[in-house]
């Protein structure tokens, strides 16, 4: 059965433009790899933290909403742990409003998009 | 007719129990899902320490606070929310 998901993680601030991406790369091929099928992929920037984390003050976030076979977001999890450049993540399972409530956001922001 | 006497007249209502009634805002804008990336709207649960306000003050349903409240440990977690603070609002 695939499950929708939804995963936003924050990398430390120290890596450069480039790290960043590769970072990124690294978690997108091995959602790929492991046969899911990513819907969005949402760069928010460096962002401001609410509290320090390992203490810094800013993060670069970054979100993923996939679709895939449940069993591989554990050992996902257990890669963004492993990985150094990851400060924090947070996987979330969607629920069908929660489906419809992002479709409804993206169309709104592509809507937006058109007029600008 | 005249009046009789025992009529009684106010120049201002009478401040009767007039307290508006709660509501459920998530039930009255049929609202079904509650992002946790939406700190501007999250903080209307919260109070100045960023604590959860109880059922009782936002009026909210029991079904909904329940996903505030998830929502709002989901975006402390990512540091969109702080877990304390002082003078959030």
């Amino acid at each position: 059965m695939l499950n929708q998901y939804e995963t936003v993680f924050i990398m430390t601030p120290v890596l450069s433009e480039e790290q960043m991406k590769e970072t990124v790369q690294k978690f997108k091929d091995y959602l790929i790899n492991k046969g899911a099928e990513i819907v969005l992929e949402d760069n928010w920037g460096m962002r401001k933290l609410a509290y320090p984390i390992q203490k810094k003050s800013t993060g670069f976030y970054f979100l993923i909403e996939y679709k895939a076979e449940g069993s591989i977001i554990r050992d996902m999890e257990v890669a963004f742990k492993r990985d150094e450049r990851i400060m924090r993540f947070l996987t979330v399972k969607l629920d069908k409003h929660a489906i419809t409530y992002n479709e409804k956001k993206r169309r709104l922001a592509k809507e937006k998009k058109a007029e600008a | 007719m005249a009046q009789s006497n025992s009529d009684i007249k106010y120049l201002t209502p009478i401040a009767v129990d007039t307290k508006k009634k709660k509501y459920c805002r998530f039930k009255k804008s049929r609202i079904k899902y509650i992002d946790y990336k939406d700190p501007n709207f999250l903080l209307k649960f919260v109070n100045e320490q960023g604590r959860i306000l109880p059922r009782r003050i936002t009026g909210t349903s029991t079904k909904y606070q329940k996903k505030v409240a998830q929502a709002i440990k989901r975006a402390r977690h990512l540091a969109i929310m702080p877990y304390v603070a002082d003078l959030l609002k």
